[in-house]
């Protein structure tokens, strides 16, 4: 097989983690926090992009299925600790990456589930009920003795380095690109921009729109995996609909549809969430106004080329 | 069967129902006449309960040399009137701008602008949740058998039920409601037929505002305590009224969240004999709402629409 | 010879509304037939009905032999019919070489996998689907266009690229929804040597609704016309123009010119 620029990347991506994490040890703690929870930024971002940027399915709940990913993988890791505690580290790592995989599983069932009465709706509509079962979710957990309830889970060990982060993320980064970049990806984008020409094209929009939120919801699921495991303490309310309003926001700044973008997006927020900690309450409001500033003159986001579209009227 | 305490949870879902109905006439008059969701509209529900607590504690030394029921009159109306202003004022800046734009664009646009009311008001007033005053004086009133009211409720339930009357005024006598409903039937048509369709806009906006506000104070009332963010759940589960009752249709948005309130509070009172956890009680407008999209689309009264091909 | 595509007493309501009422009509294989009638007769509901688009309340559609009765439009696409819109409906941020290339997805021997794993055999068919592609705006004059984002075509472009992205799905049968709209009169006579020129080419069958008469009369070897959602009359151009029941027809309602 001929090696193509596609795989040049994703190896050169790896490399590039397994070199981060060998160079971690000579950084500090804080600039190792702030890339681990930028590079779990980017992977949110970029398969939140996938469903809401590329196929146009506006998605407010991937904070439910983040949520879905961390407490899945952690319960399994909580219940193998008393073994591999004192099992040799590599062990503790493969059953991590074992946990985080069953948690992206998970995870990409419940964005099935979602996926399914998409299928029906539209823009806002659809909106509204993936908010609802990020709810849903978060509700079911909060009331679940055995995850902790709305206390959470604490304790949970503390896997996640710079080479799982980043390794993943260029996984994620790959997955997106490489879907969205092919005969077969372009009808995502098809889906969004029109989805009746897209059917009368011969396109299963049915297949794209599950597909999309399915991939979606798996790195969700990795990502929410990848915090679990990195903060070793999870609660509902870290997952509520407001986290799922901070990955939107990486999205729309990074401009719908663009990968690059999106994940620039996602570090620059992290950055920008580090730097004005001292000024939390502002942050919200500056985001906020940046959303309405945004919209109003350029709604392809800083760095993408979303389109403006003008609405289609409805039939009285 | 114990006829006391269901008759007892029907009248605690009612006036959490009507509050929902109140903020749902907001979502279902601004989706007839823009075709969006105003996804801030919770949040001028709960700048409604805010303003509330700022009048009464302005107005307090006036309020010495009258009746409860005139000083808690001045606070509601008040309320309402600066809510109109402000949703008047939010249509203008933020929307405005976006018409004729995807809906996509304006539902994140109002996110942003949900997100500025709460995290504005946090940085205002604080983030701790605040008391609220009583506005008038709280008695228990004991009906026959061994059911309970109090007066907060009683006046709950008397209020919404007029302003359901004087708003069903507006709209059917009045020549801006006739306008409203015009310009909901057929926006081209109406602006043809001489409809000034910017000031409709503004009046459903700030009518809308002002019944949410209602519906925050008359919320703040029953449960004593108001924060920045009380308004997302609230907000949401009034729009789940709104497509309950069919979007767009002013009575299946009170009768939508009348049902949600009484829904909710049903399952918190018979939690332990349907086996579901009173924590669940968020949950129950989400799996309405699934379940209405998924089987009736068009809601309980409303009238589906085609997209033309 | 076996028609290519059957309507049997097919009827749609919408909410009691009857929109079309027991229509039969056939299209022969590389037959070119213009459907025709007043300002809401019902043209552009038969496509959507046809296209799977709207269910039909009664009746049946074969095309080639297959019920068409409850198929999704992206299957019925898949059996060979392919249309076009009244209002435009490009894939407008993509380029017009996307536009063409999705419509050749839904024949693709490989999928998402491959998409990831990018071997030979996926490198192989991009390969095929893009000198595809060329040859197809080679054909109709969009290859310099073919990087282009499709919503910056001038409007004739755009029409064009409509017809190109339809013949990318491989069909034996083209639905025209009103192609002349909006076009001036030498457009028009661009636009009837384009369609003779896609059923010389691909030897396919042409349905088309339109309302410019003269586009109608100087394309079609058989129309259909339509009132109310009734067929009123069939035949050829000459006998058409000669009918009263659709002169009635057209001066009752509007008419139109060329």
């Amino acid at each position: 097989m001929k090696p193509n620029i596609a795989h040049i990347a994703l190896a050169a991506g790896l490399v590039a983690s397994f070199a981060l994490n060998a160079i971690a040890p000579q950084l500090d703690d804080y600039a190792v926090n702030i890339l681990v929870l930028a590079g779990i930024n980017i992977i949110l971002a970029v398969s939140l992009n996938l469903v809401n940027g590329h196929t146009g399915q506006f998605s407010l709940g991937h904070a439910g299925f983040m949520a879905a990913g961390a407490y899945t993988s952690s319960i399994i890791t909580l219940s193998l600790s008393p073994v591999l505690s004192t099992a040799p580290a590599w062990q503790g790592h493969v059953a991590f990456f074992g946990a985080l995989l069953v948690g992206g599983v998970f995870a990409a069932l419940c964005g099935f589930l979602v996926g399914v009465p998409s299928l029906r709706l539209r823009g806002d509509y659809l909106a509204i009920v993936t908010l609802g079962f990020g709810e849903i979710i978060r509700v079911v957990i909060q009331n679940t003795e055995a995850l902790g309830g709305a206390r959470g889970l604490e304790g949970i060990p503390p896997y996640t380095n710079l080479l799982w982060t980043f390794g993943i993320a260029t996984v994620a980064i790959y997955v997106v690109a490489s879907l969205v970049n092919s005969t077969y990806g372009r009808g995502f984008i098809a889906v969004r921009d029109d989805e009746i020409a897209a059917e009368a094209m011969g396109i299963n929009t049915t297949k794209y729109k599950v597909t999309a939120f399915v991939v979606g919801a798996f790195f969700a699921g990795l990502a929410g995996g990848l915090y679990a495991h990195f903060i070793s303490y999870i609660a509902p309310e870290g997952f509520n609909f407001l986290k799922s309003v901070d990955v939107v926001v990486m999205v729309i700044l990074g401009g719908m549809g663009s990968t690059p973008g999106v994940a620039a997006a996602a570090v620059l927020l992290t950055l920008m969430n580090e730097l004005l900690r001292d000024f939390e309450q502002y942050r919200m409001i500056v985001f906020a106004l940046l959303l309405i500033v945004l919209m109003i003159i350029r709604p392809q986001g800083l760095l993408g080329n979303f389109q403006r579209r003008k609405r289609k009227p409805a039939q009285p | 069967m114990d006829w006391a305490n269901l008759t007892q949870q029907l009248i605690n879902g009612l006036s959490l129902g009507a509050i929902y109905a109140l903020i749902a006439l907001g979502y279902t008059m601004v989706y007839g006449v823009l075709r969006f969701i105003n996804f801030a509209h919770g949040d001028v529900f709960m700048i409604g309960a805010f303003a509330g607590l700022y009048v009464h504690r302005w107005l307090k030394p006036l309020f010495h040399w009258m009746p409860d029921f005139l000083s808690a009159l001045i606070v509601l109306l008040l309320s309402m009137l600066i809510c109109a202003v402000i949703g008047i004022v939010i249509e203008k800046l933020a929307y405005k701008p976006l018409r004729q734009r995807s809906r996509l664009t304006v539902l994140i646009t109002a996110i942003g602008v949900s997100l500025l009311l709460s995290y504005g008001t946090q940085l205002v007033c604080g983030a701790a949740p605040k008391g609220f005053p009583q506005l008038i004086k709280n008695e228990t009133l004991d009906l026959p058998g061994v059911v309970s009211m109090t007066t907060e409720q009683v006046v709950v339930l008397v209020v919404t039920v007029l302003l359901l009357i004087s708003l069903r005024f507006i709209v059917q006598k009045t020549r801006m409601g006739l306008a409203m409903r015009a310009l909901s039937n057929n926006p081209t048509a109406a602006s043809l037929m001489g409809v000034n369709t910017d000031a409709v806009i503004s009046f459903t906006f700030g009518l809308g505002s002002a019944l949410a506000a209602a519906a925050g104070i008359f919320f703040a009332m029953l449960y004593q305590a108001i924060d920045p963010f009380m308004g997302i759940l609230p907000g949401i589960k009034a729009f789940v009224a709104a497509v309950l009752g069919g979007i767009g249709n002013i009575a299946g948005a009170a009768l939508g969240g009348v049902l949600i309130g009484l829904l909710e509070t049903l399952v918190v009172g018979y939690s332990k004999n349907i086996g579901i956890p009173p924590g669940f009680r968020d949950a129950v407008a989400f799996v309405i709402l699934i379940l209405i999209l998924m089987f009736k689309p068009a809601g309980l009264l409303g009238k589906s629409e085609r997209e033309k091909v | 010879m076996n028609p290519l595509l059957t309507l049997k007493s097919v009827t749609m309501e919408f909410g009691g509304l009857r929109a079309i009422g027991d229509l039969d009509f056939h299209v022969a294989p590389q037959e070119m037939v213009g459907l025709i009638g007043p300002n809401g007769a019902g043209k552009t509901t038969v496509f959507n009905i046809i296209t799977g688009v709207y269910k039909p309340t009664r009746g049946d559609i074969h095309f080639q032999g297959h019920s068409l009765q409850g198929k999704k439009p992206n299957r019925i696409t898949a059996l060979g019919i392919a249309r076009t819109f009244q209002n435009i409906r490009l894939f407008s941020s993509l380029s017009v070489f996307d536009n063409v290339r999705t419509a050749m997805s839904g024949r693709l021997r490989y999928g998402i996998v491959h998409s990831f794993t990018r071997g030979a055999a996926f490198q192989a068919e991009e390969a095929r689907i893009r000198d595809e592609v060329f040859a197809l705006l080679d054909i109709f004059g969009l290859r310099d266009d073919a990087d282009r984002q499709a919503s910056g075509l001038p409007y004739g472009d755009q029409r064009r690229l409509e017809i190109v992205r339809a013949l990318a799905t491989g069909p034996s049968l083209l639905l025209l929804d009103e192609p002349a709209a909006g076009m001036n009169p030498t457009e028009k006579v661009r636009l009837m040597e384009l369609i003779h020129f896609v059923h010389e080419k691909f030897r396919i069958a042409v349905l088309l609704v339109e309302h410019d008469m003269r586009v109608v009369m100087g394309v079609c070897q058989r129309i259909v016309v339509l009132d109310y959602g009734q067929k009123i009359a069939e035949g050829t151009p000459d006998t058409i123009q000669r009918d009263p029941k659709v002169i009635e027809a057209y001066l009752g309602g509007e008419v139109t010119h060329a």
